[in-house]
């Protein structure tokens, strides 16, 4: 007993104090700035594994993106990650990054349904499906809820059963295998119920676009609440993102 | 010979692979696995000149060899099994099955592995899995999955339960298949490539993509420098510290021992902060490069690192005393999920669910690659084979794994290597890969046509031999204790269905 006091003492306080404004340690790839440099532009698009580079203008799509930051080493003038980490958008078109532009990601409070601030401001329990995810989403979700992070705090929290829950978090590009299983799941979630995609797999299929094992159709039926870009997402983007969604009146 | 012996991360010509008729390769194989000191790293067939060619490939650990034979099938006919006579092919051959309709008429149960999209026989899905039953009215089922309760992948769990007693369970996986294999062949950049053996499993980036920039390395006839091959090797450590920090984590979350799931779940944050730090992601990935890296380990990033692991240790040591000494926590662990020396080799284990077992199987002793070669790595064997051996090799692994990072830290940065341009591919060509991942022995094999474009690409994660044995393992237990026996394994589901 009085070790297991002693352990717990010498581990101090471990929870980051303010998780909307915290600073990420050392080179974190976030929200990327692209400049307005003349660069060979086909180059450049085609150098992404993930074609979330367009042209004309130059876009990095970040619901597509990554983040393995090849580009930015390629053309280091043309595109640069900054550490932001507030990267999670509700409108799919604010995920894509222009040239010139440099402002903050935030979520189009038009879109956030009115029953989410009325029903989950206070609590959230969230219900996570691996559709497909390789275990890194998976692992930081699971991040979210430790000691360091403690999205507990905010009343968020991830939950057994469906039907203790308030919204399903998809990880993953949906495979077909899992296409059933995350049907059923979803079913079995109460109304209201929110739509949580967490990564570049599931946002978009990412490096798994285009394969014959996945099939994304249960994404065509339904109004997807929250996306949250990353390979893997970053929990601090996870927590600002959900916090986002359920404090925003709107 | 009827076999040629390759080293680790050799690319030789296919057709120097001797192929034998099926009978002697089925005999040369399966007599080779019977010797101590032999296993089985990946044993695969692929569309070749309208048939089926099988390609084996097993694993010498004295001589430090890899002995690859080959046939040529035909889907039409049966053949015999290579399982009747050794288990240890049972999945590989369930695997050829599946994929190109081969049947086989001894062996003993030809179920599907994963349900992969392009799978010979599509008439059955993946929720018609025929799962073995019992008639009894003593007996019942609980079946769990494919959706777990906590934040966690998918996989279907059947057990056959006496009361509360477990007498039999079944695991059916394939629910995360993507068609990985197909997608190397499909996404022809290096880049695209690179990022998939990344996603391959997002817990063990390290090791799968250290096998394959050194697979795809040597399949075009380059060298990395000693800077390279210092990063992968620091890179496996890290993850296999982190890792094994994580999981040593969740088994006390399993066990209901709070303290030590907070302590040693916030250990494991700044060493994956510590590749944040090195290459801008928590996982790794970004790191490893073929032929290149964006993020040369520096001198400074090392004296961060070992004041990291100075801080690391004296918690680390504090908690770990308490743990393995707390009875209540040593209760649960001793004697629980017990996979006995026989039976691992009879089911081919291999990393830490070997040496747990008192087999001594690991890649850095018998296949060194990169810095291995100088870390002069001894395996740490447990003999007990139970939850508690499985967490004493985690917690001596970590301590292994952090002096092995300081040495290499210690004999400063290595020297930035040439910038040597990646050649094209060979043509007609062989090549494995085998790394130690902490999970286990990952092997990838790659096979070029004539103009050097990858005809085929086989990866195989060590869960693929390792979910039999967590199947096993709980096998007389109470079913009250499956979390933990599954905790401790570890196992991955997206490593295994690919």
């Amino acid at each position: 007993m009085l070790d297991n006091l002693k352990i717990l003492f010498h581990q101090g306080k471990q929870y980051i104090p303010d998780v909307t404004a915290i600073k990420v340690p050392g080179i974190f790839r976030g929200r990327p700035v692209i400049s307005s440099e003349k660069v060979n532009e086909t180059e450049l698009m085609e150098l992404c594994p993930t074609n979330a580079i367009s042209i004309n203008p130059v876009c990095i799509d970040l619901g597509k993106c990554t983040f393995c930051g090849e580009c930015a080493f390629a053309f280091p003038n043309k595109i640069k990650f900054t550490t932001d980490y507030k990267i999670a958008a509700n409108d799919p078109q604010k995920l894509i990054i222009r040239e010139g532009q440099d402002e903050i990601i935030e979520l189009s409070p038009e879109l956030i349904r009115e029953e989410i601030y009325e029903c989950f401001s206070g609590s959230l329990k969230l219900r996570q499906v691996s559709a497909g995810g390789d275990n890194s989403c998976e692992l930081e979700l699971n991040a979210c809820g430790n000691v360091n992070f403690d999205m507990g705090r905010f009343g968020i929290e991830f939950v057994a059963s469906p039907r203790h829950a308030d919204g399903i978090v998809i990880t993953g590009p949906i495979t077909e295998n899992m296409a059933g299983p995350l049907q059923i799941c979803y079913d079995a979630i109460p109304e209201p119920k929110i739509i949580i995609l967490a990564g570049t797999d599931a946002i978009s299929g990412g490096i798994f676009d285009g394969s014959k094992a996945l099939n994304r159709s249960f994404l065509t039926k339904y109004k997807i609440d929250l996306y949250v870009p990353g390979n893997p997402l970053h929990p601090l983007t996870f927590i600002n993102g959900v916090l986002d969604l359920i404090k925003k009146r709107k | 010979m009827n076999y040629i012996s390759l080293k680790n991360n050799q690319t030789i010509a296919l057709s120097a692979i001797p192929e034998l008729d099926y009978v002697s390769f089925l005999e040369l194989n399966v007599s080779s696995v019977k010797n101590s000191g032999y296993h089985c790293v990946n044993y695969f067939g692929f569309p070749f000149a309208g048939k089926i060619k099988l390609i084996c490939c097993i694993a010498n650990d004295e001589l430090q060899t890899i002995n690859v034979s080959s046939s040529v099938a035909d889907a039409k006919h049966e053949l015999p099994s290579f399982t009747k006579n050794n288990l240890v092919f049972e999945k590989f051959e369930r695997e050829i099955h599946e994929n190109f309709g081969i049947a086989y008429k001894d062996h003993p149960w030809l179920k599907p592995v994963r349900f992969p999209f392009n799978r010979y026989n599509k008439e059955a899905g993946i929720a018609d899995y025929p799962f073995f039953n019992i008639e009894s009215e003593e007996l019942h089922e609980v079946g769990v999955g494919p959706i777990h309760a906590g934040i966690i992948e998918p996989g279907h769990f059947r057990f056959i339960c006496n009361g509360e007693q477990v007498l039999h369970l079944e695991i059916q996986l394939g629910y995360q298949h993507r068609g990985i294999e197909q997608l190397f062949l499909e996404k022809k950049k290096l880049l695209q490539r690179t990022t998939l053996a990344e996603n391959i499993s997002g817990d063990s980036v390290a090791g799968h993509t250290t096998a394959f920039v050194n697979l795809w390395e040597s399949l075009c006839s380059y060298h990395p420098g000693s800077d390279l091959q210092l990063s992968r090797t620091l890179a496996l450590e890290l993850e296999r510290v982190a890792v094994h920090t994580g999981d040593l984590s969740g088994m006390c979350t399993d066990v209901a021992y709070q303290l030590g799931s907070a302590v040693y779940g916030r250990l494991r944050t700044p060493v994956i902060n510590f590749f944040q730090k090195w290459c801008g992601n928590r996982l790794a990935k970004g790191l490893i490069r073929a032929g290149k890296t964006n993020f040369p380990f520096t001198s400074e990033l090392g004296l961060e690192l070992t004041m990291l692991f100075n801080e690391f240790e004296t918690d680390f040591n504090s908690m770990s005393e308490e743990l393995f000494e707390l009875s209540s926590a040593l209760a649960r662990f001793e004697k629980t999920g017990v996979i006995t020396n026989d039976q691992a080799s009879a089911v081919g284990t291999v990393g830490m669910s070997a040496r747990m077992s008192g087999i001594s199987r690991d890649i850095r002793f018998s296949h060194p690659h990169d810095f291995y070669t100088e870390l002069n790595h001894r395996p740490i064997i447990k003999n007990h084979g139970d939850v508690y051996s499985r967490a004493q090799i985690r917690k001596e692994e970590i301590r292994q794994s952090i002096a092995y990072i300081r040495r290499l830290i210690k004999n400063g940065p290595a020297e930035t290597g040439k910038a040597e341009q990646l050649s094209s591919p060979q043509p007609n060509s062989f090549t494995i890969a085998l790394v130690e991942g902490w999970r286990g022995e990952i092997c990838h094999c790659a096979v070029t046509d004539e103009k050097g474009e990858l005809i085929h690409y086989k990866i195989k994660d060590p869960s693929f031999h390792n979910w039999l044995a967590l199947a096993l393992a709980v096998r007389n237990n109470e079913i009250s204790d499956f979390p933990i026996c599954n905790k401790s394994f570890d196992l991955s589901y997206c490593g295994h269905d690919l």
